[in-house]
């Protein structure tokens, strides 16, 4: 066994920190608190104000619109109707909400920090470790930075999915924007473009398929978080699936587990499509 | 051609221009370092033997020696070299996409290398136009968007766009094209809309980087041929850069020939054939006489027969 006078812990000097930093900075956190809270609750009553059929009309409509697939299109737009049969409705909508939030966040940081990041080099070298870090790190561990700031309920909730998936639209961004062909680069450069003119006309939209697809996986991150974050007091389907762990109810569970995985199949199949739309035409 | 494009060409033949040299080249080097610790991105040196030179270990490496040139209005001037010779650098230096280490650029009268930033782009979008050897099209955009992109990147008027990019594919000979995108046309077609977009900028001074080398044969030659035709009804100054020497002899006016960054010959086509400066331009043009030895034979043969001919009946 380990030496017991080799032991030395910082649990205490993390604690007095953290309650110095609530202490002095409590108004910072209570107001991003509460912006992110009211937000997330705008988010969710716009999300229950919409019909249920609704959803299921837009989501065949979305497919169809993207795809031209009749078969697919009806499958997709099937499986939410799923999550209400199974009476977890509400919970779906708590769950969409945290993630819609989270993820718009995490595009408003993230996005931007991509394009930095392919333009900069010192930016690259500072982001890339921190975001190998963020990768690397068990999704549980995020949960304790956004309690111990934030406490228990739904922002917590949304600031770790936040961190959690903010290193795939960051990396894709910037791989898109580094994948660009060199010859297509130089000749706008030869024809006159700024440096903003080459990204805006040239880079970004050439980028674009590596965006969309980052900005997928961010939002599939999200989703397996969403679940994770119901451990530190989220409403929505991971309490579902976190009480039927608790209580042994293997039937709940499933129901609880199966929609998810629609809830996750449904926003992959149309952020995919999306980012079909947006690659270079072939004819 | 009809009358007011005869028009335009007058309005903008450049002859008449200035007094002086249309591109003047003076003293120019460039020499790739190692930066401390950095390694050199191959996106900076178009050559591939000088990448593998620096990660030798190689400090620095020289890819132009002491280059001067003079090029005069309404010629098509030629370099030629071999791959890795410093012809690419050489034309890419003349818009500043690769930075001279030393020397001077006048081209219209203006010192390029001295220029900053803004008038750097304004001259890219006013006095200059380049085709690529590999296109540089955008993928995302059609044909005609293609075409109009540098007079949006210099903030023409939509209209005046549209129609300047129309007649420029017209004379490519892309009509009706201009919906398609890039990828759904040959590597003929793609190097046309290169063309065109150059064209539509109006400037003066074309550069043009082994525009055709990536063609096959038969619609090479096809596009040297109009190009040589519109260069007839433009009269640009057209700076050209080959390996192919049968392409040299057909467009240029004059040539220059570079060897290892450095310019061996500089003369008209007929010159260089006739009176190779060294042994490298000798083998260079070697076949090309060997050619025209043969072509007298063949003549001289031919004569023969006829007077045969004549003799029997």
């Amino acid at each position: 066994m380990f030496p017991e006078f080799l032991q030395y812990h910082v649990a205490g000097a993390v604690n007095r920190f953290i309650d110095d930093l609530i202490a002095s900075y409590a108004s910072v956190f209570d107001s991003i608190s509460d912006g992110i809270l009211s937000f997330l609750l705008g988010v969710n009553s716009v999300l229950t104000f919409i019909p249920w059929w609704a959803y299921i009309i837009a989501v065949f409509l979305l497919s169809w619109y993207s795809s031209k697939k009749l078969i697919g299109s009806v499958v997709l737009a099937a499986l939410p109707f799923l999550i209400g049969m199974f009476g977890l409705w509400a919970m779906a909508l708590e769950s969409l909400s945290v993630i819609i939030t989270a993820v718009l966040l995490a595009l408003a940081i993230g996005l931007p920090l991509g394009v930095l990041m392919a333009e900069l080099r010192p930016v690259a070298a500072i982001l890339r470790p921190i975001l190998d870090g963020m990768q690397t790190m068990p999704s549980f561990v995020y949960l304790i930075p956004a309690m111990m700031l934030f406490g228990l309920g739904k922002v917590p909730a949304v600031l770790a999915t936040l961190i959690y998936a903010l290193p795939p639209v960051i990396r894709l961004t910037a791989l898109g924007l580094n994948q660009v062909p060199k010859a297509v680069e130089e000749a706008a450069l030869a024809y006159g473009a700024t440096r903003w003119q080459l990204l805006k006309e040239v880079r970004l939209p050439l980028a674009m398929p590596s965006i969309l697809a980052g900005v997928n996986q961010t939002t599939m991150m999200a989703l397996a978080m969403v679940v994770i974050s119901s451990m530190i007091g989220a409403r929505g389907l991971g309490q579902e699936v976190l009480l039927s762990i608790n209580r042994i109810d293997v039937g709940r569970g499933f129901e609880a587990g199966m929609s998810v995985v629609f809830l996750a199949i449904v926003i992959d199949r149309l952020t995919q499509n999306m980012a079909k739309r947006w690659e270079p035409p072939k004819r | 051609m009809d009358a007011p494009q005869q028009q335009d060409v007058a309005a903008a033949a450049p002859v008449a221009e200035t007094g002086a040299e249309a591109i003047l080249i003076r003293d120019l080097w460039k020499v790739y370092t190692r930066k401390k610790g950095m390694s050199v991105s191959s996106s900076d040196i178009e050559n591939d033997e000088l990448v593998e030179e620096l990660d030798k270990g190689e400090d620095a490496v020289v890819a132009m020696k002491n280059v001067s040139l003079e090029i005069n209005w309404g010629e098509t001037f030629i370099i030629m070299g071999l791959s890795g010779s410093g012809k690419s650098t050489l034309i890419r230096c003349l818009l500043r996409l690769v930075e001279p280490t030393s020397g001077d650029i006048i081209i219209n009268g203006e010192n390029v290398t001295a220029m900053n930033k803004r008038q750097l782009v304004n001259f890219r979008r006013e006095k200059i136009a380049m085709v690529f050897q590999h296109y540089g099209l955008l993928p995302h955009r059609t044909v005609l968007q293609n075409v109009t992109f540098g007079l949006k990147l210099r903030g023409d008027e939509k209209e005046s766009r549209k129609e300047k990019a129309m007649d420029s594919l017209d004379k490519v000979g892309l009509k009706g094209w201009e919906k398609y995108y890039p990828a759904a046309l040959s590597g003929g077609m793609r190097q046309r809309v290169g063309i065109a977009r150059a064209l539509v900028m109006d400037a003066p001074i074309l550069l043009m980087d082994e525009p055709f080398s990536g063609l096959d044969p038969l619609i090479r030659r096809e596009l040297q041929d109009e190009m040589i035709h519109l260069q007839k009804v433009m009269n640009k100054t057209i700076f050209f850069v080959t390996h192919d020497l049968s392409e040299a002899l057909r467009m240029g006016d004059r040539m220059a020939i570079m060897k290892k960054g450095e310019i061996v010959q500089v003369g008209s086509p007929d010159e260089v054939i006739a009176n190779p400066a060294d042994e490298y331009v000798a083998r260079f043009v070697q076949d090309e006489r060997e050619h025209m030895r043969r072509a007298e034979e063949v003549l001289a043969w031919d004569m023969a027969g006829k007077e045969g001919a004549a003799h029997v009946s």
